[in-house]
């Protein structure tokens, strides 16, 4: 499938626009967008890939977190053609089934940070070997929430990891 | 935005020598920062780095970890050889931001950046990191404890690419990062210290304590002559002869001073 | 599961085509007329949708206690940031450029930013004092109490601002639909939003439609302000004729949005040497910004709590919010509480020293029981173990071998100090005294053809588990099936008007009323009681199996427990039909190399009246405990001219996964008869602890005064080096 997009008409063309192909969430996509665009707004904007939220435009809260080759990464300090021949995956990628133990671990309240945890909470449940080096409050420490205070995400985790408590008490 | 997108650094090299005011942009972690609101930022040309991969490799030869131009924090941190061998590139890159930053973040571009709050030149000034700047012009190496000539002001001509960061191997004692940020992650840094002894001697290093980082020749001199210096305030008095610490959003000149002075002491002690 | 998969529907996601993006233009000044609005020749700005308070067809005033503050600046400004001009473009971009170009000039006069200070006569603009609300509480001879108590302790303490940071930022979506005006956003309260807006547009609630859309946290920071978007989006949704999101961005919700009010708490107590509280003699003073906004009821909330839930015969408490040029403060989680319990419970600490008694047995003698009275004279008799509550936190981290283990730590690691710290408080659920009244909360239960029912309240969903806790209690109270419950959104032309979503009042009070109103659905079918279940679905299909049968709706009004008796005048009475208690201990370690703070262990006790849901629940006190060591610990501001200057998230600074030990919640339950199967609320409760206990813990592992917060590493290595120059002298 390929779905030509131009820049959202919320922003402006200030250049030449750059025609990219990516894949994005396992779809081959082609995309048409001004050199300043960021990824988040091409994804919100342009592709109505809404789930990807905005919270603070630096990099600091995550809740704007997609996968970049695997990776976790700030969608809104990545523009859109620095992903071309790239791979891509939203939270609109993810499969329910995966997600059921966030739902019962309290690791959602108001919503807003979730999409960004879920991706870096699947990226750590495809790379378990990082707990070998790391534990789980430092991996998801790129994640700003304000609702639950962390204990429902990182339990939430553990319990997908079918660990408990690895590395996170004293 | 305009933006110039080279194949390779061949080409990369002949845009900046044509259009020497463009921004090398890689990671994008600091220039990208609130950009929809930076109205000035957008309105500038860019160099892309991103289609180059001669640049984002990194390789050890005998002598040193050869970093590429644009080797991420997470390359090295997932490089079982670093901890091993570099171990405070380690440390610190850990401490850059969040994964999500460590994944983007390259080393080049801390370097480039300048801030004074960096994490990543710290720990490689203390490895006695030399950069190597390419132009069409040729090749330059410059000590990385020699780059910084002021405040965001570097010797990197406006033609000038970071090509690569030579991170000497050596056997080394005395290895430390010590970063205090206003929480345990995902902050800047309010004082950034590295630290490492080899038979050069002691290099500290010092971060957001001054316009640039840099090394602390005095503290040097006191841990050279002393080993263990004397007292937290013989470190401080050292200290306050390297450093120039500012009031700032972030924390006070007396506290940055002070706390510096105490990791140093009571690390070394 | 809508907001694991990122399906929900956030009002930025809400669909954009054919719609305008707006930018507010703002006072650079925190004081003066406006001379000039400067409008860049540079631009066309024929293209904008420009917005003055001339375009306001009614009343230009924000209405929510008073019609003070101005939904755009009419020639003269109070506080920096105070919204002067609005545009509109198609281009977000474009708009945000030209925001910029836009300049508002002002003949500055002298601000007040101090809150403390008595002002100069050239300063006065409210009142004859500055002073925007004054409350006093009285019970007993306080004078001669204090005169007579053999031991005096007196003590002054500080508490800063807090930003709610809800991790969706302030938004509202405006667009005309025939005759009617609709706002779609962020909030907590729609019908605040619809009874701002009748007076300022001049339209009848009937040409006024409020839908929230999901909002992504709210912590009070939603309560008022997003009337105040709401009216700019009409605005300029009225003047274009076009739709028009006004989303703001973290910068301009962290500078202009409102927040925790600052406070100074001054203690005067007189105790026995048996450690007897004889006379609690209080001040309080809030900074309240430049208008009235909540900052009486967050003041009432203040003193109502200050005493603390201690018995003591003699009581005064002196409340005072100050009009400052500062942007105003409003509404967040705990709502003047906090800042009154930091004061008390550090304070409890300090005079728990000079008695020199450990710090949980001096609480233990004073604990109210069952039968005694708080500060405004209210009998306590609800049944609750308040000493049980206590002894289940001490227990649970081993309170008094871990103050030994502690001191032995200490004397070994000059380095590293450890301290443990207690905070014992209650928390009053619903609205002050007759304010539930004042309300008169409506619910609807309707019932669904498919023999379910639908669940319509203005309270929101915003993360604290509305729409779970709803219908779980219509399924239970009717014995259905919660797949055939459902909770409509709240949107004013459907569902009535069940109050804001404040106060700790949903679930208590909101939540009793949809069981009221499911009792009403169940007798309108003929039904007794005791019908449940199949029977009632039967009798909901029967009803619509009828030809041309209306909605079947049931309903119930607020009624004030019989119990509940309040004066208002005198602050004496029943401020709470239900106060939920607590007792909270943190640990903690300074490192004394960097004089950074880390909370190692957290345990979180509470008599809740009934756990409604115990995810949902133990999730509350966690993410409250969580905010409450933000508040306490890192959550600083840097202020110019009464405005934030740190407004990003790199330099505001609010906990990650890895600054906090995991929170350990314990609830006991004694069911209170008025609450939704006897639960009493406790959205706020957990935000009034945290503070206190960690400076008491910091004091007990430095003996620093540790009396404002928050106790960052600057504040804390100037009093630790402080202390440690005195002692040398």
């Amino acid at each position: 499938m390929s779905v030509p997009h131009r820049s959202a008409g919320d922003l402006p063309v200030t250049g030449d626009t750059i025609a990219i192909r990516c894949l994005l969430n396992g779809v081959e996509t082609e995309l048409e967008v001004d050199p300043g665009e960021r990824l988040l707004d091409t994804l919100r904007y342009g592709l109505g890939l809404t789930g990807t939220k905005e919270g603070c435009a630096e990099g600091e809260c995550g809740a704007c977190t997609v996968l970049l080759d695997g990776l976790p990464v700030n969608s809104c300090l990545v523009l859109t053609f620095q992903v071309a021949d790239r791979r891509v995956e939203t939270v609109e990628s993810l499969d329910e089934a995966l997600l059921a133990p966030f739902l019962a671990g309290g690791a959602t309240q108001c919503g807003a940070c979730t999409p960004g945890v879920v991706m870096t909470a699947t990226w750590l449940l495809a790379n378990r070997d990082l707990l070998s080096s790391h534990r789980i409050r430092e991996l998801m420490a790129g994640n700003l929430c304000r609702c639950t205070g962390y204990d429902g995400i990182v339990q939430s985790i553990e319990r997908a990891l079918g660990a408990d408590e690895r590395g996170d008490t004293e | 935005m305009n933006v110039l997108r080279p194949g390779s650094v061949r080409e990369a090299l002949g845009m900046l020598a044509d259009e020497p005011t463009a921004i090398p942009l890689a990671g994008g972690t600091d220039l990208l920062v609130h950009w929809p609101a930076n109205h000035a930022g957008r309105d500038a040309t860019y160099l892309d780095l991103g289609r180059p991969g001669e640049l984002r490799a990194h390789h050890w030869t005998d002598k040193a970890l050869v970093l590429g131009g644009t080797t991420t924090y997470w390359d090295v941190i997932r490089d079982p050889r670093s901890a091993r061998d570099l171990p405070l590139l380690v440390d610190a890159a850990r401490q850059v931001g969040s994964v999500q930053i460590q994944a983007r973040g390259t080393w080049a571009g801390n370097i480039a950046n300048g801030s004074p709050a960096a994490d990543g030149v710290p720990v490689l000034m203390a490895y006695d990191a030399v950069v190597v700047v390419q132009s069409e012009r040729g090749v330059e190496e410059i000590l990385l404890s020699e780059f910084y000539l002021g405040y965001k002001d570097m010797r990197l001509a406006g033609d000038q690419l970071i090509r690569e960061i030579r991170v000497p191997l050596a056997a080394r004692t005395g290895q430390r990062f010590e970063k205090v940020g206003s929480r345990r992650a995902q902050a800047i840094a309010k004082v950034g210290l590295a630290t490492s002894h080899s038979e050069d001697g002691w290099r500290v290093v010092a971060a957001s304590l001054a316009p640039t980082v840099r090394r602390c020749p005095s503290v040097e001199a006191l841990f050279d002559s002393d080993g263990a210096a004397g007292s937290v305030e013989d470190v401080e008095a050292a200290l306050a002869a390297d450093v120039s610490p500012i009031d700032d959003i972030r924390s006070t000149a007396e506290y940055r001073l002070r706390v510096a002075a105490r990791l140093l002491f009571f690390g070394n002690a | 599961m809508a907001k694991l998969t990122g399906r929900e529907l956030y009002v930025d996601d809400l669909p954009s085509a054919d719609h305008l993006w707006g930018a507010t233009v703002r006072s650079p000044s925190p004081r003066g007329r406006i001379t000039a609005v400067e409008f860049d020749p540079s631009i066309d700005w024929s293209e904008f949708v420009i917005v003055t308070a001339d375009d306001i067809p009614g009343r230009n005033a924000v209405f929510l206690m008073e019609y003070d503050q101005p939904a755009l600046a009419d020639g003269y400004v109070r506080h920096v940031h105070e919204p002067v001009v609005l545009l509109a473009h198609p281009s977000r971009d474009i708009v945000r450029r030209a925001a910029a170009l836009v300049t508002v000039r002002v003949e500055l006069e002298a601000p007040v930013l101090d809150f403390c200070a008595v002002p100069e006569a050239g300063g006065i603009q409210h009142g004859t004092d500055n002073v925007l609300k004054h409350i006093l509480i009285e019970k007993g001879d306080i004078e001669a109490a204090l005169a007579a108590a053999p031991i005096v302790v007196e003590g002054e303490y500080f508490t800063g601002s807090q930003e709610h940071v809800y991790l969706e930022t302030q938004g509202m979506r405006a667009h005309v639909d025939g005759d009617v005006l609709v706002i779609q956003g962020s909030m907590q309260c729609p019908y605040y939003v619809v009874k701002a807006l009748v007076p300022l547009l001049d339209r009848d609630e009937a040409g006024i439609r409020v839908i929230q859309t999901a909002t992504g946290g709210g912590f009070g920071g939603k309560e008022e302000y997003p009337s105040m978007i709401a009216a700019h989006a009409a605005l300029l949704s009225l003047k274009s004729g076009r739709p028009v999101k006004l989303i703001y961005d973290r910068w301009e919700d962290l500078a202009v949005t409102t927040k925790r009010h600052p406070s100074r708490v001054r203690h005067r107590t007189g105790v026995d040497s048996d450690g007897r509280l004889l006379a609690q003699d209080i001040e309080i003073v809030l900074d309240g910004g430049a208008y009235v906004t909540l900052s009486p009821v967050v003041l009432s909330r203040a003193v109502i709590h200050a005493g603390g839930p201690y018995a003591c015969d003699a009581v005064r408490i002196d409340g005072r919010a100050m009009l400052t040029n500062s942007a105003p403060f409003g509404a967040f989680r705990g709502f003047g509480a906090p800042q009154a319990f930091f004061g008390l419970e550090r304070h409890m600490d300090v005079v728990a020293a000079r008695l020199a008694m450990d710090p949980a047995a001096f609480r233990r003698v004073n604990l109210i029981r069952d039968g005694q009275q708080t500060g405004t004279s209210q009998t306590i008799s609800d049944g609750a173990d308040r000493l049980e509550v206590l002894d289940t936190a001490l227990a649970a981290c081993r309170w008094g071998t871990r103050r030994e283990q502690i001191r032995r730590h200490n004397e070994s690691h000059p380095l590293a100090k450890r301290g443990l710290g207690l905070a014992v408080f209650h928390h009053g659920a619903g609205f002050t005294g007759n304010g539930e009244v004042m309300l008169q909360s409506v619910v609807h239960v309707a019932a669904t053809p498919r023999g379910g029912v639908e669940v319509r309240a203005a309270s929101v969903e915003m993360g604290q588990g509305t729409t779970t806790i709803f219908t779980q209690l219509a399924a239970e109270r009717l014995g259905l099936d919660p797949d055939t419950v459902e909770v409509a959104q709240p949107d004013t032309h459907r569902v009535p008007d069940s109050g804001p979503s404040v106060a700790s009042r949903t679930a208590m009070v909101v939540g009793y009323l949809v069981e009221q109103a499911c009792d009403d659905l169940r007798r309108r079918l003929g039904l007794t009681d005791a019908a449940r279940g199949d029977a009632v679905a039967e009798a909901i299909r029967t009803w619509y199996a009828a030809p041309g049968q209306e909605e079947l709706v049931g309903e119930a009004t607020y009624l004030q427990p019989s119990h509940v008796e309040w004066d208002e005048e005198t602050y004496r009475g029943d401020a709470y039909g239900a106060f939920a208690w607590a007792a909270y201990v943190a640990e903690v370690e300074v490192d004394l190399k960097t004089y950074s703070t880390r909370v190692t262990d957290f345990v979180a006790v509470q008599e809740i009246g009934r756990v409604l849901n115990q995810t949902l629940a133990t999730g509350q006190i966690q993410g409250g405990v969580a905010q409450g060591i933000g508040w306490a610990l890192l959550e600083d501001f840097s202020w110019r001219d009464g405005a934030m200057q740190n407004c990003q998230l790199t330099n505001y600074i609010i906990p990650t996964s890895d600054d906090l030990p995991p929170i350990r919640v314990e609830f006991l339950e004694t069911p209170y008869s008025h609450g939704a199967q006897g639960a009493k609320g406790i959205g706020e409760l957990p935000m009034d602890g945290p503070g206190p206990a960690i400076a008491n813990a910091v004091a007990h592992a430095l003996g620093v005064p540790a009396v404002a917060i928050p106790l960052t590493p600057e504040r804390l290595m100037a009093e630790h080096d402080g202390l440690a120059a005195r002692e040398a002298s």
